[in-house]
């Protein structure tokens, strides 16, 4: 599967859509591919502050739990229900309707340190 | 086999030094595969270990926890490899394929610790101790339509059929197939190559283990699951694999089984044959059971979707005295497929191991609340 290209990467396997100073947040296919099923989904509250590098949800596999870090700092504008209650919209379509929070930028600077798609591909080990 | 779990689509996970298929499409098709149709399992990486002479019988019941001189010819029966402590050293299937004649099979990690302790504990009896396990495959078909794909199977034999018509030794087979018991064996043949046929598994459901030779494992599993894909068969990994057991309470080596636990620990005090009459390693040490206070294996069972995973703390509910200190840790964990809810084994202090007994898991954290549920959690007869 190829990357999206519209969006940034990080080292942890999320990725930002950046319009504007909002920024919708998901997990990469690699991610939810490594995870296996997902079936319970914990994002944080809308509302609240996040920090980024910091934890702000869990992603549970019948195998594993992967943490999901805050790719930027900001404030949490919406967090996706459908994934919540679906949790495997993440492993269906973990670039379009299972992405999980939307976040309103502090610094949009910050977001120029993310991966591109050919970064992050080669970070994997895929060709992008 | 790895060609064809590549072409089944497998990810694979380095386990006990084997590349193994993880799961091929989702862990939790598999998984519901199994329960409502039949899931085929790639375990060639379990260990087989013949035991072999006409004191096999002696040696066996001797090395090992159980009676397995008491096993006809084609029967098999569970049993635990002890060490002088009453620590268990692997969880076994002994099958008795001849007089003087067992197979042994230890999980994967365990092979050279069964295989040596075998050897060593059998030295002054007359019997031959071989690792056969690089010469033996082992595909499971599992699940309630598994009988009727096997009996589609074309090719499929009995070792000792008479010279008959084919449409006669067809009927052979099936009645044959229809009328193994559990936990008995039966040799047969796929393409005339020999093939042990055991109604034995590790998922709660009825279901087979094929043993044959890695060389005709390949052949075997593409015409199983060309037999079965309209039965609704399809490749099951081991991630569904430990799903299923869970479901089921069997406990798995290295979680709920390991040396530091006593049998009657782990609730497996009846497999510990303490009336047979000889002396067997361990006995000793088992027979007093376990020690005062020593923590037991109890299932667990929470609500909403949280899995308590292994090595979590288990506490007393908050707001209970003592609700800081651990009472007890959990050995597997995950939301079940089947259930639907969150399901657990854990040991726990003995006074807290009653059915109804309510706990906390600190899962990363956070006191999430469980009930102390009888295992299993899911049979076939009941769900």
């Amino acid at each position: 599967m190829a990357l999206p290209t519209d969006r940034r990467y990080t080292a942890e396997h999320e990725w930002v859509l950046v319009d504007g100073d909002t920024a919708t947040v998901g997990i990469t296919d690699y991610a939810a591919e490594k995870l296996g099923d997902v079936v319970f989904v914990d994002l944080p509250a809308v509302g609240s502050e996040t920090a980024e590098g910091s934890v702000v949800g869990e992603i549970e596999s019948t195998k594993s739990v992967g943490e999901l870090f805050a790719p930027v700092s900001g404030e949490v504008l919406e967090v996706n229900d459908a994934v919540v209650s679906a949790p495997e919209l993440v492993n269906s379509d973990p670039f379009g309707s299972g992405w999980l929070i939307r976040v309103r930028v502090a610094d949009a600077s910050r977001l120029e340190d993310l991966l591109d798609a050919a970064a992050y591909a080669a970070l994997i080990g895929e060709s992008a | 086999m790895h060609q064809a779990h590549v072409a089944a689509g497998a990810s694979f996970t380095d386990f006990a030094g084997w590349r193994m298929p993880v799961r091929y499409s989702s862990e939790l098709a598999e998984h519901h595969a199994v329960r409502t149709a039949a899931g085929l399992f790639d375990l060639s990486h379990m260990g087989e270990i013949v035991v072999l002479g006409p004191q096999a019988a002696d040696a066996l019941d001797y090395a090992l926890a159980g009676r397995l001189s008491a096993l006809q010819q084609g029967q098999a029966k569970y049993s635990l490899l002890l060490d002088e402590s009453g620590g268990i050293l692997d969880d076994l299937v002994v099958y008795r394929t001849g007089a003087d004649r067992y197979m042994v099979v230890a999980n994967a990690a365990n092979r050279r610790t069964v295989a040596d302790a075998l050897s060593r504990r059998a030295a002054s009896f007359d019997a031959e101790v071989y690792d056969e396990s690089d010469d033996i495959a082992l595909i499971a078909i599992q699940g309630p339509r598994s009988l009727e794909i096997l009996q589609n199977l074309d090719d499929l034999g009995l070792e000792s059929a008479p010279d008959l018509p084919e449409d006669r030794e067809e009927a052979d087979i099936a009645h044959a197939l229809a009328a193994l018991r559990y936990y008995r064996a039966l040799s047969g043949t796929f393409s005339d190559r020999p093939l042990l046929i055991a109604r034995t598994g590790y998922t709660g459901e009825d279901g087979f283990e094929l043993y044959t030779a890695p060389d005709d494992a390949p052949a075997l599993w593409d015409a199983l699951l060309e037999t079965g894909a309209g039965a609704g068969l399809v490749p099951a990994g081991l991630a569904a694999r430990d799903t299923l057991r869970l479901e089921a309470g069997m406990p798995l080596y290295g979680h709920e089984l390991t040396t530091g636990v006593l049998p009657a620990q782990a609730g497996l005090a009846r497999v510990v044959a303490l009336d047979k009459p000889g002396d067997f390693v361990g006995r000793s040490a088992v027979e007093g059971g376990a020690p005062e206070g020593a923590r037991v294996l109890v299932g667990l069972t929470g609500e909403g979707r949280r899995a308590a995973r292994a090595g979590y703390a288990v506490h007393v509910p908050s707001g209970e005295p003592h609700a800081d200190a651990p009472v007890g840790e959990v050995t597997s964990g995950a939301l079940s497929p089947t259930l639907g809810h969150p399901i657990a084994m854990a040991y726990v202090d003995p006074a807290l191991a009653e059915t109804g007994t309510r706990l906390d898991v600190d899962v990363r954290g956070s006191r999430v609340p469980f009930t102390v549920t009888p295992l299993p959690f899911y049979s076939r007869k009941k769900n």
